[in-house]
């Protein structure tokens, strides 16, 4: 086994967008050991988001390899991509992407809704969940009644609640003010030292990437500059 | 995820939208309660012919002159008339026969005062009332020493008096005219009322057979002998007897067809009883075109409900709901749906049959609601849900995570 979260091999991705190909990625190797805390960044179009999809098991790169704790997760289907994501990734976006209209606890609660954990488990692990993030007491306000950023911190503490070995935010502050932002990357940050989650972000932000252990700099489908 | 949780969510997303769910439900309700109600009507058809052939009596056999199941040319009973009153003398003899009563039946004017009525005259047997399970309501029945002397009396049925007689006056000891001929009456028989459309069985005169061959007909053969068995279980048993004793009267060969047809009233209320299962079925399908037409209503609305929900979709399958999980869910709720709209149309529909009796126009249709028909259309509206919710629950589970997410 080894200590790497993830490990990228060489990997493209080419779409088909009616007669013309788009070569996403062109080729990216890297590892990212377990603990670590990455930030990806790069202008649009240079591919970073596309990684982000295959990092989370969202989609499936065009050749290469991709390991995610040592699974190598072309040969899985559908499903236990889905099984996947339920337990070892946690997502934090940009949009937020809670359901509307459902109390926070509710929206926290989902993933266990799809790991079949009994009813009264997956409540209190929610409740848990939330007050870790700050939300203690918040838990019946629903989504369109809290602000920008409790609703990224109801997203985090979703994304965490199936104690995963990874979480994948996607411009986690792009839609926030600067204090806000940085609320959310203090999480981030004491998510990472404390319970040593390895982090990956993307983030178009200088300030926001500097937070991170590391930076991957993209353009163009490839990986140009780390430090 | 368990039952509970996945009725929750379909109930609140279905709450979301009350207006356009009770819509789609509306649907379903029409067509449950259509069919429910149509096929209550000819349950009600069904229960009216059968009461009327039970109250005719369950060991009832009739024999009539010539072979209506020959086809071809030889279909029309009576033509071959031949049964006598010497025919209903040994049959009366017959051990699995309890009662016989002879049978001539024709239309003719019966007159009494200034007023005038065309109605049907029976010439029966002194056993009459016995065999046809008929009782006397006022006065008496004529007896076998009339029937034997041909005596010009006659029992009518409550029809004849309310028409032929003001009210109040007793018609017993009154001396009527049919076909010119006068006749006392001794008796009124007892009210037996009007049942499932074939007109009312009270408009009859009865007289003694012998009188009515002499007198009103030309023809010295019955049209046809009740027989009443000893008891329902020797109904078998004495339409074979009656057959052999026939055949040897008739003197038909071995291997010939027989000059009458002895039937009984089973078997009777069983044709009848296949003609409103066929009605029955009849108005049910017809309901059920519209049961499939609110299937149509929900596959549509489930239609539009993935589409506005894709970005959910996108939400659920990023946090790990299967294939499987969101299928159920889009399931769920169009089984809930349809399932809403059965129960709602169950309520309609018994409503309707229970009211349809004081529309006027109905009034005269008898309505049973079965618990089959109930649970037929319930059972069928949940399928309903099932066959229509499945498209378009399968076309969301198929959807690609990412567009999805990235849906606006």
């Amino acid at each position: 086994m080894d200590n790497n979260i993830i490990r990228l091999e060489n990997l493209t991705k080419t779409y088909h967008v009616g007669e013309t190909e788009v070569r996403a990625l062109r080729g990216v190797s890297n590892v990212v050991p377990k603990g670590d805390f990455v930030a990806i960044m790069g202008a649009s179009g240079s591919g970073k988001s596309t990684m982000m999809n295959i990092i989370g098991c969202l989609d499936k790169p065009t050749t290469g390899q991709y390991l995610l704790d040592g699974v190598d997760i072309a040969g899985l289907n559908r499903n236990e991509l889905a099984e996947i994501r339920n337990r070892k990734i946690g997502f934090v976006f940009q949009s937020f992407n809670l359901l509307a209209r459902t109390t926070a606890l509710e929206n926290v609660e989902l993933p266990l809704v799809y790991a079949n954990v009994p009813y009264k488990e997956m409540t209190s692990r929610a409740m848990a969940s939330l007050a870790k993030v700050g939300l203690k007491g918040r838990e019946t306000h629903k989504t369109n009644q809290l602000s920008g950023g409790e609703q990224q911190r109801v997203a985090i503490a979703r994304a965490l609640l199936n104690n995963p070995q990874l979480i994948l935010a996607d411009e986690p502050t792009g839609n926030l003010d600067s204090r806000t932002s940085d609320e959310i990357m203090n999480i981030f940050e004491t998510l990472n030292h404390e319970q040593g989650i390895s982090i990956v972000m993307v983030t178009h932000e200088p300030d926001i990437g500097s937070r991170a252990k590391r930076r991957i700099h993209m353009k163009d489908g490839l990986i140009v500059r780390e430090d | 995820m368990n039952f509970f949780r996945i009725l929750k969510v379909s109930l609140r997303a279905l709450a979301r939208n009350k207006m356009r769910t009770f819509l789609t439900c509306l649907g379903i309700i029409i067509g449950v309660a259509a069919v429910i109600a149509m096929v209550s009507i000819g349950s009600g058809a069904r229960a009216a012919v059968e009461s009327r052939f039970e109250s005719m009596g369950t060991n009832l056999i009739s024999v009539r002159g010539g072979n209506r199941s020959m086809g071809g040319v030889r279909t029309q009973s009576g033509q071959y008339n031949r049964l006598t009153a010497e025919d209903a003398e040994a049959i009366a003899l017959l051990p699995s026969v309890e009662a016989v009563s002879p049978s001539v039946s024709s239309r003719a004017q019966v007159i009494y005062g200034n007023k005038n009525w065309n109605t049907s005259v029976q010439g029966a047997g002194a056993d009459y009332p016995t065999v046809r399970k008929w009782e006397i309501e006022f006065g008496s029945f004529f007896d076998e020493s009339m029937v034997r002397s041909g005596a010009k009396v006659a029992v009518i049925g409550t029809d004849i008096r309310d028409n032929l007689f003001e009210e109040g006056e007793d018609p017993i000891g009154k001396t009527v005219r049919i076909n010119r001929v006068p006749f006392l009456i001794l008796g009124i028989l007892k009210d037996k009322g009007e049942s499932g459309g074939f007109g009312s069985r009270d408009d009859t005169i009865i007289v003694p057979f012998t009188t009515a061959i002499r007198r009103l007909q030309r023809s010295d053969y019955l049209n046809s002998i009740d027989v009443s068995a000893a008891s329902a279980d020797l109904t078998t048993q004495a339409q074979v007897e009656i057959t052999d004793l026939l055949r040897n009267r008739h003197r038909i060969p071995e291997g010939g067809t027989d000059d009458f047809t002895v039937s009984n009233m089973a078997e009777i209320a069983e044709g009848a009883a296949e003609a409103t299962g066929i009605l029955t079925l009849l108005l049910g399908s017809i309901a059920s075109i519209s049961l499939l037409v609110g299937g149509i209503g929900i596959m549509n609305i489930m239609l539009v409900s993935v589409t506005e929900r894709i970005r959910e979709i996108g939400i659920r399958m990023s946090i790990g709901a299967k294939e499987r999980d969101i299928l159920v869910q889009f399931l769920a709720e169009a089984i809930v749906l349809s399932l809403l709209g059965g129960v709602l149309g169950i309520g309609l529909g018994i409503g309707i049959s229970k009211l349809l009796k004081y529309i006027s126009i109905f009034s005269s249709i008898q309505t049973v609601v079965s618990w089959s028909s109930v649970f037929l259309a319930f059972a069928f509206s949940g399928s309903v849900g099932v066959f229509f919710g499945f498209y378009p629950a399968r076309k969301a589970s198929k959807l690609d995570p990412i567009e999805a997410l990235r849906y606006e």
